[in-house]
Order: C-alpha cells, then sequence, then structure tokens
C-alpha cells in the first residue's frame, strides 16, 4: 500500500488538483476565481501526462553516442511532452478568451458576482 | 492540389481564408463577406468532390508530412465523416448567406472578426470530423470552441455573462476528453485511431480503457449539452446574434455526437461500450430524460428563441437516444436526426432571426397575425414545425422511424413511448405559435402589421433550408443505403 504511494504519488496528486479545480468551478461565486480554478483544472490534466512519460535513471530523448539506439529505456518518451506544449496553447488562449469575457461583464455590470450576476439576467 | 489531398483542403482552406478576411477586411470592410463566402465555397466544394469520391471509390486518406501512421498524423475521409464535412460547411454556407443582413443591423461595426470567426469556427468542425488521430480532435475541439466562445460573445448585453458559462463547462467537456485520450496512451502507446483499434481487443480487460471510454463520453456529453449537462445552452443561443445562432445551434452540439460515434464506430467498437459498464444505456436513458424534460420546458418558454433552444437539448436527445440503444437501426436514426435535425434547426432559427429582423419581437403572444404578413417565412417555419413534429413526407418523420424501429428491436418499450409523447410535446409548442401566426386575429401592434418577408438573400436561404427538409425526406432511403450503412456495417 505504501509502496504504491510512493511509487504513484504524482498521479494521486495530480487527482487532487483535478478535484480541487472542479470543486472550485462550482462553488466559487466570483468569476475570476472560478477562472483560476479552471487553470488548475486543466494544469492537472497536464501533470498527469508529464508524470506519464517519467522513468528513473532515463535522460532527455536527444540522442546520445554513448548511450545508442538499442535500448529505449533509457531516453524518456518525448510524445507526452510535445502533446501537452499543444494543450499550454489551447489553455493560454482559452484563459485569454475567458479573461475577454470576464472583462466585457464587468464593463457592463460593474460585478463578478454569479449571483448578483444571475439576478441581473432574469431582469 | 490533386485529389488524394482533399481530405486536408476541407479544413485547411478554410484556416487560409480566415486569414484572408481580417486581412483584407482590415482593409476594406465590405471585402470581409465575400472573401468569407469564396472560403466556405471552396470547402463546401472540397467536402462534396470527397463525398462523391468516397461512394465511388471508397475510404480516402492523407498523411500530413508525408509520415505514415501510426506515427505521422492522418487525416481520413470515410462515409461517416464526409456525411458530416459535406451536412458542415452546407449549412454553414447557407447560414453565412443569410447572416450578412443580419449582423448589418444587429452588430454593424464587429462584421469583420465575426466573419473570421465563424470560418475558424468551421474550420475547428470540420477539422474533428476529418482527423482520423485522437489528440487532433482535441485540438479541433477546441479551435472550434474558442472561435464559437468569442462569437457568442458578442451581441446582447448579457450575451457575455452565458458565454462564461459555456467557456466553463466547454473546457471541463474538452478535458475530459483530453484526460480519455491521455489514458487510451497510456495503454495502447499510439494515438492514431485505427491503431488504437487494432490493439484494444487485447486490452477489453484494461479497467484503464474504461476509464478512458467513461471520460471521453462524459466530456462530449458536456460538449452535445445532453441532459443533465445543458444547463448553459438556453441562454446562449439566446443572447447570441442571430446570424450566429444559425450556424452555431443546428453543428455545435452535434460535432459532440459525432466524437461519441466515431468514438463507437472506429475506436472502441460497439462491444466493449455495452458488456461490462453499461455506458452506452446510461447514454440511452440520458437521452430519453433529455427529450422529455426539454420538451417540457420548451412549452413553458414564451420567448421563441429561448424555445427553440430548449426543444435543440430536447432533439439532441434523440441523437444520444439512437447512440444509445447500439444497435445498427439506432445508429443509423442518430446520424439520420443529427442530418435532419441541422437543417430544421437552420431554418427554425433563421425564421426566429428573420421575424427579429422585421418586428424587433421575440414573444409568441406578440406574433398575431404575422402569416399574412410574412408569407414565405412563416411557410418555412410551417415545414420545420411539421418536421419537428415528425409529420412525413418532412425528414424528421424517418429518423424518429427509425430510433422507434431500433427501441422496438431492442425490447425497450419505455423508449418507444418517449419518442410518441414528446412528438406530442413538439406537437403543444409548434401549433401553438402556427395557430397564432395564422388563426388568430391581428393584434393591431404596429410593428407586426407593417412587417414583411425579409430581405432577398435571408429569404432565399430559408426557404433554401425549408425545401431541403422536403427533400431529405423523399430521398432519405438514398442516404441511408449509400451513405449510413457503410458506416454501421463497420460494426455489425
Amino acid at each position: 500500500m505504501f509502496q504504491l504511494l510512493v511509487d504513484h504519488y504524482p498521479y494521486y496528486l495530480s487527482t487532487v488538483l483535478l478535484a480541487l479545480g472542479i470543486w472550485g468551478m462550482f462553488a466559487k461565486r466570483n468569476l475570476m476565481k472560478k477562472l483560476i480554478a479552471l487553470t488548475i483544472f486543466q494544469v492537472s490534466i497536464m501533470l498527469i501526462f508529464i508524470s506519464s512519460s517519467f522513468k528513473t535513471s532515463a535522460t532527455i530523448p536527444i540522442f546520445d553516442p554513448d548511450l545508442g539506439l538499442t535500448n529505449p529505456d533509457l531516453y524518456i518518451n518525448p510524445l507526452p511532452h510535445v502533446l501537452m506544449l499543444t494543450a499550454i496553447v489551447v489553455m493560454v488562449a482559452t484563459s485569454g478568451v475567458a479573461l475577454a469575457v470576464i472583462l466585457m461583464i464587468y464593463r457592463r455590470y460593474h460585478t463578478l458576482d454569479e449571483h448578483e450576476l444571475t439576478k441581473r439576467m432574469r431582469e | 492540389m490533386t485529389i488524394d489531398q482533399l481530405p486536408v483542403i476541407i479544413p485547411v482552406s478554410l484556416l487560409i481564408f480566415t486569414c484572408l478576411t481580417l486581412l483584407f477586411g482590415f482593409l476594406r470592410k465590405s471585402l470581409a463577406f465575400p472573401i468569407a463566402l469564396t472560403g466556405m465555397a471552396v470547402s463546401l466544394a472540397a467536402s462534396i468532390l470527397g463525398l462523391v469520391q468516397v461512394l465511388l471509390y471508397g475510404p480516402q486518406s492523407y498523411q500530413l508530412g508525408g509520415w505514415a501512421p501510426p506515427i505521422g498524423i492522418e487525416y481520413v475521409l470515410d462515409h461517416l465523416s464526409a456525411f458530416m464535412a459535406v451536412l458542415i460547411t452546407f449549412i454553414s454556407f447557407i447560414s453565412l448567406i443569410y447572416s450578412r443582413h443580419s449582423f448589418a443591423r444587429e452588430v454593424p461595426d464587429k462584421v469583420v472578426p465575426l466573419y473570421a470567426l465563424l470560418l475558424l469556427l468551421v474550420a475547428g468542425m470540420v477539422g474533428i470530423v476529418v482527423t482520423g488521430d485522437l489528440f487532433n480532435v482535441f485540438v479541433f475541439l477546441e479551435i472550434a470552441s474558442l472561435a464559437g466562445y468569442a462569437v457568442m460573445a458578442i451581441g446582447h448585453e448579457k450575451a457575455p455573462v452565458a458565454t462564461f458559462r459555456y467557456i466553463i463547462i466547454g473546457t471541463i467537456g474538452a478535458c475530459f476528453y483530453l484526460l480519455g485520450v491521455g489514458f487510451l496512451y497510456f495503454a495502447t502507446g499510439t494515438l492514431n485511431m485505427a491503431d488504437i483499434a487494432r490493439l484494444l481487443p487485447d486490452l477489453y480487460e484494461s479497467r484503464l480503457i474504461l476509464a478512458a471510454a467513461v471520460f471521453i463520453v462524459i466530456g462530449m456529453a458536456l460538449k452535445m449539452a445532453l441532459f443533465p449537462f445543458h444547463i448553459w445552452l438556453p441562454d446562449v443561443y439566446t443572447y447570441a446574434p442571430s446570424g450566429v445562432v444559425s450556424l452555431v445551434a443546428p453543428l455545435m452540439t452535434k460535432v459532440g455526437a459525432y466524437v461519441i460515434i466515431r468514438m463507437l464506430v472506429s475506436v472502441f467498437g460497439p462491444g466493449f461500450l455495452s458488456e461490462g459498464f453499461p455506458l452506452m444505456a446510461v447514454l440511452g436513458w440520458l437521452g430519453a430524460a433529455a427529450i422529455v424534460i426539454g420538451s417540457i420546458l420548451a412549452i413553458a418558454q414564451s420567448d421563441l428563441r429561448r424555445m427553440l433552444a430548449y426543444s435543440s437539448i430536447a432533439q439532441i436527445g434523440y441523437v444520444a437516444l439512437g447512440i444509445g440503444l447500439n444497435n445498427p437501426l439506432g445508429l443509423i436514426g442518430a446520424m439520420l436526426h443529427i442530418l435532419n435535425h441541422a437543417f430544421m434547426k437552420a431554418c427554425l432559427f433563421q425564421v426566429a432571426g428573420g421575424i427579429r429582423y422585421r418586428t424587433g419581437l421575440w414573444q409568441i403572444p406578440m406574433l398575431a397575425g404575422l402569416g399574412r404578413k410574412m408569407p414565405w417565412t412563416m411557410a418555412a417555419f410551417t415545414i420545420g414545425a411539421i418536421s419537428m413534429v415528425g409529420i412525413p413526407p418532412a425528414a424528421g418523420f424517418f429518423s424518429k422511424w427509425y430510433l422507434v424501429l431500433s427501441s422496438i428491436e431492442a425490447h425497450n418499450w419505455v423508449f418507444v413511448i418517449v419518442i410518441i409523447i414528446s412528438s406530442l410535446l413538439n406537437a403543444v409548442y409548434f401549433f401553438r405559435i402556427l395557430e397564432k401566426a395564422y388563426a388568430s386575429p391581428e393584434s393591431g401592434n404596429e410593428l407586426v402589421n407593417t412587417a414583411s418577408d425579409p430581405p432577398a438573400s435571408m429569404t432565399v436561404s430559408i426557404m433554401v433550408l425549408a425545401a431541403g427538409i422536403l427533400i431529405l425526406g423523399l430521398i432519405n432511403a438514398i442516404i441511408i443505403t449509400n451513405v449510413l450503412q457503410p458506416v454501421v456495417k463497420l460494426i455489425s
């Protein structure tokens, strides 16, 4: 049991972050805090991907003449990193759009409180 | 350009014209619309050519950068994706023609970015459809969603608040999908759909694969606004500009349904998703709940746009129900309903936008006597309404017919009752409007009395869609035997 925890702790920590993000998105009333929770949620998924490519005693995936090409266990897997670079770009764009929308909301209503906004939407 | 590059031309031409629209739009505002329309026409022509190629010679594939799959990214045009690509580009093309006058009236100073973003949105949707790579689906999904958030936040002053909810829920959906793809990658070491399908049968016992399937289906259920994840949809559709809604409402939620069908048909295989954990059954029952609740809520609305939005929630329920039945007939019903509903909803939302263009009205009780003032528009609305209720020969009847047949085949009598009851509920809320428009005495409302059919470009696109509903009803057997049967053959 303890060994399982030690071996897989990045996954458990990421899951905690993931749950934290979802909780924040639904429990927090301020739209800005919701956006922060959304970012935490996205980062947790990236951490899961990155953790998956980790190998003990392996090096970066650049050809090293001393190590050769015969044993792939000597290099870490570059693909999850590349995928997450793309995901980071997507995340930045999402944050950008969300911030622009938050700005529009604030200019019109002068508040970011969800209850207040819901009340104003019903009018 | 050669014929084997077709799968990649469909999305890339739209991406190129997005940039061109923005560039020339900044030079001269009036150039934005013709350039956007040209881009959409190129993509529509490529999609139709692609469908013809697929029908004549079978599935086409294109390897990006010359890297062979599974290492490289592959774009595949098979029966399902060619069908969806033609549907998406055709509805977008018609909506773009329609949107010109409506944008000029509603959001005159934001026309250039709106056209560029609409092209980007459609590029994302066709990209999802043509790609054969799981991570590529995520990227295109986010391209479509981000462009969608931006166009929907423009318009009514309440639109940004509605859009923010959509951003939160849409991003959770996309991230769940990404997590599911990650689990599939950890289990198989590949992201190519065909390669995963080849490797999966040995791994069916793995809990990781089951978790991947659950995450992907939940993520897409969020994107397609399936009950109980529908809360964002009514406000978004109500406050977005009508030219945008007539493009987004018929297509955006269907793309989520497409991803589930694609996963079912060419990644997981139908056996895996129905045995053990009953994921498909859950999807079907959520669909049934969406049909009933969406229809009842639609009756309660007095705002035309909001009523159509709730009706969309009910109609996406039909698609989910068809997928959830997990038999060939159900899948045919679901795919046919994606096609029919895209035409019906585009037509109805365009009529709603046309009424707003001429009268500025949304409230259903205020529409009394409109049938005589806007004869063409209301005739198109009548055809759309008849199709929604499911009266032959309109197209909506046939998809419901296949869904009923498939429910009977699965001995699921509750679903049969749900479909029949919902048709009655549809009749209640659509005939209420028809009664107002045709049978009610004129209210003496100045706005209604001075109304007439909207400008030619709007009326023509509305009439094309209305004619399309009737034509689809007549040729549905041809579509099923040539396009949809080969898709289903993969799973039976």
